[in-house]
């Protein structure tokens, strides 16, 4: 924001400027996710109808019984998961690519999406109609032993430098990805709800699938925005952050705790939504500055509204169809952030 | 009282016996500076004191066994310029200079008006204020080191570790820096422990030197009695003319050998 005009005594981190723009984008990106589907309900009809439920205002709702259902039931809880998965994806990258020094780093890194695939094509593959519920947490296993064992190998491997556990991951990830197709091709007649899992869906029934995924996202969180500050200082390097009095492996181990428990409960949620988790972060590195004290609340707050605006591209341009929304992010996200690449200062090292 | 007192040092990397047996005092106040050829063990002597790797042997810093301090204890009473800082091209120099107060922020604090001041008030001491808002990235190597030493400022640790603070420097701001080290050290408070690899520099600005070769010390005293012909000869390998004058101090001159042959025949 503008730099001119912050005292000398500012402390450098998030701005109010901003905050309020986040925040602004992130209620704008909501309105349109409730207000465009099948049916039309209207951004001003939608903030009456919620206002009408904050008691004392006196607001009363355009809404029939009919389109009040279809935004409590089916709009409004797909639309509040997708902020919540965009938003989760997005932060958990940031603080994947902080522990690890790289901007290349997100969610799937380390296993935690190959693992989460085996885990769910396992459960679609195998199990019985009945016991496809476990879907979810076959999936959020897989994440958690993916990322445990990769690991698990890196800290043996390269005691803790970060490019072994790096390599780890990547290893982790081609083995498991390498038993998930295995089961996948054995198993033909399941393999398009693979496929459709694997590209990425936000399916809801009702609030259910938020009520799962809000406590374990408001921790993730929780400790993701807390060492944004000690993020900063790993960007100088283990040692020297050792030397200004960091103790890196705990820092580094909470953070990919949380980071990886948020990942593991949006996979499972919503299936493989590629690239969210960097290019929101790169984004707002371009425009905001490098410091996690605004990458990592900024990228909750935009991470939310890219994935709303993505559902709603994903449910309208092939309406009544839908696409998948891990293709929509790649196939409008990547054209996004080449263009803010080209048109924002390129920084030599 | 001694503010760095080690007795029988040892440090081993990757089975290798870097230090052998090295005692060394640092008083209050004083500017030691180790030297000796590459793979001496002066870096690692360093990162010994520094905490950031195990070593063998007693080392008291204030007073305290540095392997029983926590990290953000140690990180208060020792500030360590490296060799070759790590720097985050697209970070400012405030928020670079910022990092320095991590010791004196709560784990779940974060850095307020007064840690801001601070860093600025470092940076202004290294006439380097105009520098705050610049991006680490865009600054010459002299700018940089500035903005290094402007962090283990801001970190208002009372014994600071230079590892080769000025190699990558041109002659001009080598000595800029260096002035601004010894310029910080006037009011007595500040105790600097260096490694250094320009001899003639390093007797210009230490009060005492450590020669270290093979990760033993060879000698040790005022630079006139360091630097002697003899002495780097034999531990570098080198063939110096050391020449003292009253205002440079103690120089010294390489000498290329077969120039120096010529000489003694002629």
């Amino acid at each position: 924001m503008p730099r001119a005009r912050r005292g000398l005594a500012a402390v450098p981190g998030l701005t109010l400027g901003w905050a309020v723009i986040g925040a602004l984008i992130l209620t704008g990106a909501l309105l349109i996710g409730f207000a465009v589907g099948p049916v039309d309900l209207g951004v001003g009809a939608i903030v009456r109808e919620i206002l009408s439920h904050v008691p004392f205002l006196g607001v009363s709702s355009p809404l029939d019984d009919t389109e009040q259902a279809i935004f409590w039931q089916l709009r409004a809880p797909r639309v509040v998961l997708g902020a919540l998965v965009g938003a989760m994806l997005a932060s958990a990258g940031a603080g994947y690519q902080g522990v690890f020094r790289n901007p290349l780093a997100d969610p799937y890194l380390l296993g935690a999406a190959a693992g989460a695939g085996l885990g769910a094509t396992l459960v679609i593959a195998y199990a019985n109609d009945s016991a496809r519920e476990l879907r979810p947490l076959a999936a959020f296993a897989g994440a958690t032993v993916g990322v445990a064992v990769a690991y698990a190998i890196g800290r043996s491997a390269g005691g803790r430098t970060t490019a072994s556990l790096i390599l780890a991951g990547v290893t982790v990830a081609s083995f498991l990805t390498a038993v998930q197709t295995f089961v996948q091709q054995r198993n033909t007649d399941t393999v398009q709800e693979v496929y459709a899992w694997i590209l990425g869906q936000l399916e809801t029934s009702g609030w259910r699938e938020v009520a799962i995924a809000v406590p374990y996202m408001a921790a993730s969180w929780a400790v993701l925005l807390v060492h944004g500050r000690l993020l900063d200082v790993l960007a100088v390097g283990d040692e020297e952050a050792a030397s200004l009095g960091v103790k890196v492996s705990r820092v580094r181990l909470l953070v990919l705790g949380a980071a990886t428990l948020g990942t593991a409960v949006a996979v499972a949620l919503s299936g493989l939504i590629a690239f969210v988790g960097i290019i929101v972060p790169h984004a707002i590195r371009l425009v905001a500055g490098t410091s996690y004290r605004v990458v990592m609340p900024l990228s909750i707050m935009l991470g939310g509204a890219f994935l709303v605006l993505a559902d709603v591209l994903a449910r309208t341009v092939t309406s009544p169809a839908e696409l998948p929304i891990g293709v929509v992010t790649a196939f409008f996200g990547a054209p996004f952030f080449a263009l803010l690449l080209r048109t924002t200062r390129m920084v030599g090292p | 009282m001694k503010t760095v007192a080690l007795e029988g040092i040892s440090v081993s990397l990757d089975g290798v016996r870097v230090v052998s047996e090295l005692s060394l005092d640092v008083g209050p106040g004083e500017w030691v500076g180790l030297i000796g050829p590459n793979g001496a063990g002066k870096t690692t002597v360093l990162r010994a004191v520094a905490g950031l790797v195990a070593y063998e042997g007693r080392m008291r810093v204030f007073q305290e066994e540095v392997a029983s301090l926590s990290r953000r204890d140690v990180a208060r009473r020792i500030a360590l310029v490296p060799q070759n800082p790590v720097i985050p091209p697209d970070m400012s120099v405030l928020e670079y200079v910022l990092l320095g107060r991590t010791p004196h922020v709560s784990y779940l604090g974060s850095p307020g008006v007064g840690d801001v001041g601070a860093c600025r008030s470092a940076l202004g001491r290294l006439d380097a204020a105009h520098l705050a808002d610049r991006r680490l990235g865009s600054l010459s190597g002299g700018e940089r080191q500035r903005a290094v030493l402007a962090r283990a400022i801001a970190q208002e640790a009372p014994l600071v570790l230079l590892d080769e603070p000025t190699t990558a420097l041109d002659v001009g701001a080598q000595q800029q820096v260096l002035e601004l080290v010894a310029g910080l050290r006037g009011n007595g408070n500040l105790t600097v422990l260096s490694a250094m690899h320009d001899l003639t520099v390093a007797g210009q600005y230490a009060d005492r030197l450590v020669l270290l070769d093979g990760g033993r010390e060879v000698a040790s005293g005022a630079p006139a009695e360091v630097l002697t012909e003899e002495l780097i000869a034999r531990h570098y390998g080198a063939s110096v003319l050391v020449v003292s004058d009253e205002e440079a101090g103690i120089a010294v001159v390489p000498l290329r050998p077969r120039l120096e042959a010529e000489e003694r025949v002629g």
